[in-house]
């Protein structure tokens, strides 16, 4: 992979202990948004205390004008049906800078919230996650472009031969259509998965098919080189476009002790230690560039995703650090110079998978 | 008296061919009208909810307005460019569940600061269940008795964490208890992830007509919002559904009644009433009087000429050509009130249609639209009103420009919000958590 590829990077603005209030969401974001980094994510489950997390971006929407906003939404006991509503509407909402991470509901004590099914195990969610990716991406492309048509001489509003059933049937599921929210202005908003260390397992193959891009927990660029090129194997695989998905080094990072070049462990030390949230950075925000600036000349991801161990600390040290001097290298940009996150990951607008080729009807 | 600003979802009032009728989709219209209500110091900002693109024949209606956002979403965003207007949405309780939703709700009444509102409605049809895990499984007859256990459950929800304790900055919004219902519709249980919401619930609407929606209204709503726009059907349905909360302990206040209606102005009632006519037929193509007449008639009628005269021939009761519209209860009754219509007015079967399917409710000049409306809320046929504009987003400026002012010099309408609640807005007391 040539290191000429643009870097990317995002951050988590949850964190912390829950928050019910808009205003510091709406601050992380604008931090973020000034580093101009690529997008912020919002963590979620159905199991800890919090905001929905689309919720929470869909407020910040408005409030910021370039930023990515990208929730996690979980698939196991929500219908896909609304979640690919919500999800276009965000898209709607933000004008073009949705993005969802994708996520699974494992516990029984999330089951429980429901009472609809038991608990299933890891591969079954993954295979049903996938299937809610997939009639997501078909209900968003099941009004075409263009398909309102406020056509005043025979009064049609929309041209029906633009919108499309999507007669899905998955193994619990099924899914007539169409939407009722037209196209996305994305076409579709990104799609994010996190498949941890596993780079084999049942979350790597649901990304390896369905994500625009992916979060992976490495210690050393090596082992993110090779976990990257696994996974774009398996999307090849699938018929996806080479380079496809983009991969992101996901970890946390805690910037509250300054410089402190001999513990941060992640470059090449061998005894990082890897905890529930994976990967953690401790050190200054100048090594944390310099770890930034080697891996991806290494060409080992295409970006980083960044946790900040204590948001409002860490993220305005990320930015005004760590940020500022990859821009002062000029191995980050200083402005987006795109509107929606597709452009800021330099993805395309996807092709419609209804749309009739060549416009012939 | 209330009011409320309604971004019509989907329908055939907004007259889309009007050249000032903006985007129905971008974020842009939505915010227009939402800052206009705020600017006329309306109660709330209101959004229905289709679940499935409406049918004809088979073929997918395309003279309406469709492709709406998710209204929750769209609210959440609203919330940041409004302060004080309540926002309300249409969310379907047979096509959810209550820990979900109740989730989405009580964040909305946190992000915006205690603003939120829910229009409990209740398909039950299962051409909607198409698009969804469980389909169209739900009978009729069951509606109304998810949708009030659903609310009660989404209550106990909103009820299970602890108030805040001054004494305890580490727990600024209080904390979990755990939960657990158990009832014919729902077993779940665990801890709810959102804290008790700032307005305790969010307020509870209901639509629907019938004497079972009715009765879950008078038992569980917070407002109503009716069809029915005249003087006589609006003050039969007050007594009626306020008569029914003593049954539930609750008293008539406790239940605002919000009709939908839509008004014209003019700067004299004539000139009102001409651009009313103007709008009826703009509403009414003569496709859609074709398409409303086969709904009835259950019956092709494509090649009929909506200038010329009704069907000879009676409906057939037992076709129904359209899916996803709440359907006529008598065809053979319609057809007759119809034809009854069309012979003493003279009426063509587009006249007929636009006699019969469009509702404009205050037509007038600035001061007999605000006569009107005072009318109404004295005489107890409304407590306020949900205001459907026929352009979108601009169609409300005159309301709030021209009516909202006399209503405020005749003291009937705030000139300031009191409070900063939905519930402090429309006068509703704070709920007590139970237990
Ligand atoms: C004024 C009014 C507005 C309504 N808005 C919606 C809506 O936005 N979405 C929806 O699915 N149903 C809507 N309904 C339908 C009701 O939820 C209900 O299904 C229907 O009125 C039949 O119930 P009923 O027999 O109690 O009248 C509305 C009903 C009324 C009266």
């Amino acid at each position: 992979m040539s290191a000429t590829r643009a870097l990317h990077l995002a951050a988590e603005i949850g964190g912390g202990p829950p928050g019910f209030d808009a205003a510091p969401y709406v601050e992380l974001a604008r931090l973020a948004e000034r580093g101009a980094l690529d997008f912020v994510t919002l963590r979620d489950s159905f199991g800890r205390p919090g905001p929905d997390a689309l919720a929470v971006l869909a407020r910040v929407a408005p409030a910021t004008e370039r930023v990515g906003l990208v929730p996690v939404v979980t698939t196991t006991h929500t219908e896909p049906f609304h979640v690919s509503s919500a999800v276009a509407t965000l898209d709607w909402v933000s004008r073009g800078r949705a993005g969802w991470w994708v996520e699974v509901s494992a516990t029984a004590a999330e089951a429980r919230l429901f009472g609809r099914r038991p608990a299933a195990p890891a591969g079954e969610l993954w295979r049903e996650a996938g299937e809610v990716a997939e009639v997501a991406a078909r209900l968003w492309d099941s009004w075409e472009d263009g398909a309102e048509i406020r056509d005043v001489s025979t009064g049609r509003f929309i041209d029906r031969d633009k919108l499309h059933y999507v007669d899905f049937e998955g193994t619990d599921f099924s899914v007539r259509g169409p939407a009722i929210v037209p196209r996305p202005p994305q076409g579709h908003p990104v799609t994010l998965v996190d498949i941890g260390a596993d780079g084999d397992g049942p979350r790597a193959r649901t990304a390896a098919r369905h994500a625009d891009a992916v979060l992976i927990r490495a210690r050393r660029p090596e082992e993110a080189a090779a976990v990257a090129a696994r996974l774009r194997a398996h999307a090849a695989a699938h018929g996806r476009a080479a380079g496809t998905p983009l991969v992101l080094a996901a970890f946390t990072i805690d910037l509250g002790d300054g410089e402190h070049p001999l513990e941060h462990g992640l470059v090449g030390a061998p005894h990082t230690t890897t905890g529930a949230g994976g990967p953690h950075y401790r050190g200054g925000p100048v090594d944390l560039a310099e770890l930034i600036a080697g891996w991806h000349t290494a060409g080992a991801v295409d970006g980083f995703h960044l946790t900040p161990a204590e948001p409002r600390r860490d993220l305005e040290r990320l930015v005004n650090g760590t940020v500022a001097l990859l821009q002062h290298r000029s191995l980050f940009r200083t402005f987006h110079p795109g509107g929606t996150l597709r452009e800021h990951l330099g993805l395309a607008r996807p092709a419609n998978q209804y749309a009739s080729a060549g416009g012939t009807s | 008296m209330h009011l409320a600003a309604h971004f019509p979802g989907v329908n055939s009032t907004t007259v889309w061919t009007d050249p000032r009728s903006r985007s129905q989709i971008d974020f842009a219209s939505f915010e227009a009208l939402a800052r206009t209500a705020e600017r006329g110091r309306f109660d709330f900002f209101f959004l229905a909810e289709g679940l499935r693109l409406r049918e004809q024949k088979g073929l997918i209606h395309d003279l309406d307005v469709v492709g709406r956002p998710e209204s929750l979403t769209l609210l959440n965003a609203l919330a940041a460019v409004t302060d004080r207007l309540g926002l309300a949405a249409t969310v379907n309780t047979t096509f959810n569940e209550p820990y979900e939703l109740a989730r989405r709700l009580a964040t909305l009444d946190h992000l915006s600061g205690g603003r939120a509102g829910w229009n409990v409605v209740t398909s039950s049809d299962a051409f909607t269940g198409e698009n969804f895990r469980r389909g169209g499984y739900l009978d009729r007859a069951d509606r109304y008795t998810r949708a009030a256990e659903f609310v009660a459950t989404a209550r106990e929800l909103w009820d299970s964490w602890t108030p805040p304790e001054p004494g305890r900055p580490d727990a600024p919004y209080g904390s979990p208890r755990p939960f657990a219902h158990s009832g014919p519709q729902f077993r779940i249980e665990g801890e709810f992830t959102v804290a008790r919401p700032p307005q305790g619930h969010p307020v509870v609407i209901q639509a629907g007509d019938s004497d079972e929606g009715r009765e879950f209204a008078a038992a569980a709503a917070d407002v109503i919002f009716t069809r029915h726009g005249t003087l006589e059907a609006g003050r039969a349905f007050y007594a009626d559904t306020k008569r029914r909360l003593a049954t539930y302990g609750r008293k008539p206040a406790d239940l605002k009644i919000m009709p939908g209606v839509t008004v014209v102005i003019g700067d004299t009632d004539s000139e009102a009433q001409e651009r009313a006519a103007e709008i009826r037929g703009q509403q009414v193509s003569g496709q859609t009087a074709l398409l409303a007449a086969e709904q009835i008639w259950g019956r092709d009628l494509s090649s009929y000429d909506p200038d010329g005269p009704l069907p000879a021939f009676d409906p057939d009761p037992d076709v129904r050509l359209a899916q996803g519209r709440v359907r006529h209860a008598d065809p053979l009754a319609e057809a007759a009130r119809w034809r009854a219509l069309s012979e003493a007015k003279g009426l063509s079967l587009r006249g007929t249609v636009i006699e019969t399917t469009t509702r404009q409710s205050f037509v007038g000049s600035p001061e007999t639209v605000a006569e009107a409306f005072d009318t109404f809320v004295r005489t107890d046929a409304a407590d306020g009103f949900i205001l459907v504009p026929h352009l979108t987003p601009g169609g409300l400026d005159d309301v709030v420009d021209r009516v909202v002012p006399l209503l405020q010099e005749r003291g009937v309408f705030r000139t300031e919000y009191a409070g900063t609640t939905l519930r402090s807005h429309l006068g509703l007391p704070h709920p007590v958590p139970k237990g």
